[in-house]
């Protein structure tokens, strides 16, 4: 092979300036660069608006080859369907739509048992924003981030929760005008306060970055069995109550390895649905403040 | 069918502004992997970006600019999910770093080349790691995973850079 090429291009005094001014270039944009990483550690979405920039262009892509790929991939389904008449597809959602509703059965069990004690029910109705697709994730970064088919103009918001079929997706944390950044339940900076379905325990769901979940308990001495079921529990006031979340494949103590409901890749529509803030009772009048005892 | 004619020495040159701008284009589609509509559960996907980006100068080190890692790092940025900067900084100081070493070791073969990008890559991976995700996270088995196949990558990824600079001549 040959030998790397001389840095000095020879007695031209323009060609060298040309190399120096090079390379001062790159040591400024060096730091510059570390600057820009300091920044977004301490304001992560600060640069949002150039992400989503760039995010509106390539979402029309992804979509549109996974449309492709859908088509492609549903066509020995749709042989079968013709061939067994659609049984197969009927029976494969029921089971899904069984599966649902058993979580939803159990939480609503404990939900019961409690509004029994409290005789007090306040209703909420779920509207959700919007359904989408996810399109993309941030498959070569440690980060856990899709990108969601929809944005502003679909009037979705930063912090909203989205959901799927399974259960929990994740969060809404930054918007663009068409499209919307969603943290992912498994991201290592994601935190979900969830309660166990048998009792009520209520727990935290941390990602963990490698596909899993950590399952906390928030007051300690509890034990964790493989099998048991973990729903949202609706406290922060951002994702609504009894959305499931994760299954315990592990038996633990006080903190116990959990796999999520909702698998993102598998699925295929995200719904987004709006913060749930449970409107507060007005408070009291303040009664008259107790007088300073006089010295 | 015939070969086109070799051009001559005293014929013009043919217009070399895409030959100049591709392996800059390249850097930036391998970057654009990102896009693929799938969503990963844990880092498994190499970064195409960075291996394009080796791959063209190991080969060539004309190819690229000392100074457009800058450019093809904050591309990569938008498109990665890594916070804003880290490609930035990290592959301009890979490209610091493979200068350094091409003024100490002036004859590579390719097996130093594919070492030099080994690296490159578990240097730009594991500090990406440290700056993106919180040291407590479980992601290290994958990073160790990731830079693995990456590497096990490379040599594809050099003969691509190759093929794309089948019709170089120098000048």
């Amino acid at each position: 092979m040959a030998a790397s090429g001389n840095r000095r291009p020879g007695f031209s005094r323009r060609a060298q300036y040309s190399v120096f001014a090079s390379y001062v270039i790159a040591v400024a944009g060096t730091l510059v660069g570390a600057i820009l990483l300091a920044l977004s550690h301490f304001d992560p979405v600060a640069f949002a608006a150039f992400r989503a920039g760039v995010a509106e262009v390539t979402t029309p892509i992804s979509s549109g080859i996974a449309w492709a790929g859908r088509t492609v991939g549903a066509a020995p389904q749709t042989v079968v369907d013709f061939v067994t008449g659609g049984q197969t597809a009927a029976m494969r959602k029921q089971i899904e739509d069984e599966r649902a509703l058993l979580t939803r059965a159990r939480a609503l069990a404990y939900e019961n048992r409690r509004l029994k004690a409290l005789l007090k029910v306040r209703e909420r109705i779920a509207e959700p924003v919007v359904t989408a697709r996810l399109v993309s994730s941030s498959g070569s970064s440690t980060r856990r981030f899709a990108t969601l088919n929809a944005g502003a103009w679909q009037h979705v918001e930063t912090g909203q929760p989205v959901r799927g079929p399974g259960g929990l997706i994740g969060q809404v944390i930054e918007t663009g005008p068409n499209t919307a950044r969603v943290l992912l339940l498994t991201d290592p900076e994601s935190s979900v306060p969830v309660r166990r379905t048998r009792d009520g325990l209520a727990a935290l769901a941390q990602g963990r970055g490698d596909g899993l979940l950590d399952v906390r308990a928030v007051s300690g001495n509890a034990d964790f069995v493989a099998g048991e079921l973990f729903v949202t529990s609706g406290a922060g006031g951002v994702y609504p109550p009894n959305i499931p979340v994760a299954r315990v494949v592990k038996r633990g103590r006080d903190i116990a390895l959990a796999q999520a409901f909702a698998r993102a890749d598998t699925l295929d529509y995200a719904m987004v649905e709006r913060a749930y803030l449970p409107p507060l009772p007005p408070p009291p009048a303040p009664a008259a403040p107790p007088k300073a005892p006089k010295k | 069918m015939r070969p086109p004619r070799k051009r001559g020495p005293f014929d013009e040159a043919p217009d070399s502004t895409w030959m100049r701008v591709r392996p800059a284009v390249s850097v930036m589609a391998g970057s654009l992997i990102a896009i693929l509509p799938m969503v990963a559960h844990f880092p498994i996907l190499p970064p195409f970006g960075l291996l394009m980006l080796l791959g063209w100068r190991l080969m060539r080190p004309d190819a690229i600019p000392i100074w457009a890692p800058l450019g093809l790092g904050l591309w990569d940025d938008l498109l990665s999910g890594q916070p804003f900067g880290s490609a930035m900084t990290m592959w301009m100081l890979c490209f610091f770093m493979i200068d350094l070493i091409d003024q100490r070791l002036v004859f590579r073969d390719f097996w130093q080349n594919w070492l030099i990008a080994a690296g490159g890559v578990a240097f730009c991976l594991s500090l990406a790691r440290l700056t993106a995700s919180p040291l407590a996270a479980h992601v290290d088995t994958a990073v160790v995973l990731q830079i693995a196949i990456s590497v096990m990558l490379f040599p594809v990824v050099s003969l691509l850079c190759a093929w794309l600079d089948r019709d170089y001549e120098p000048a």
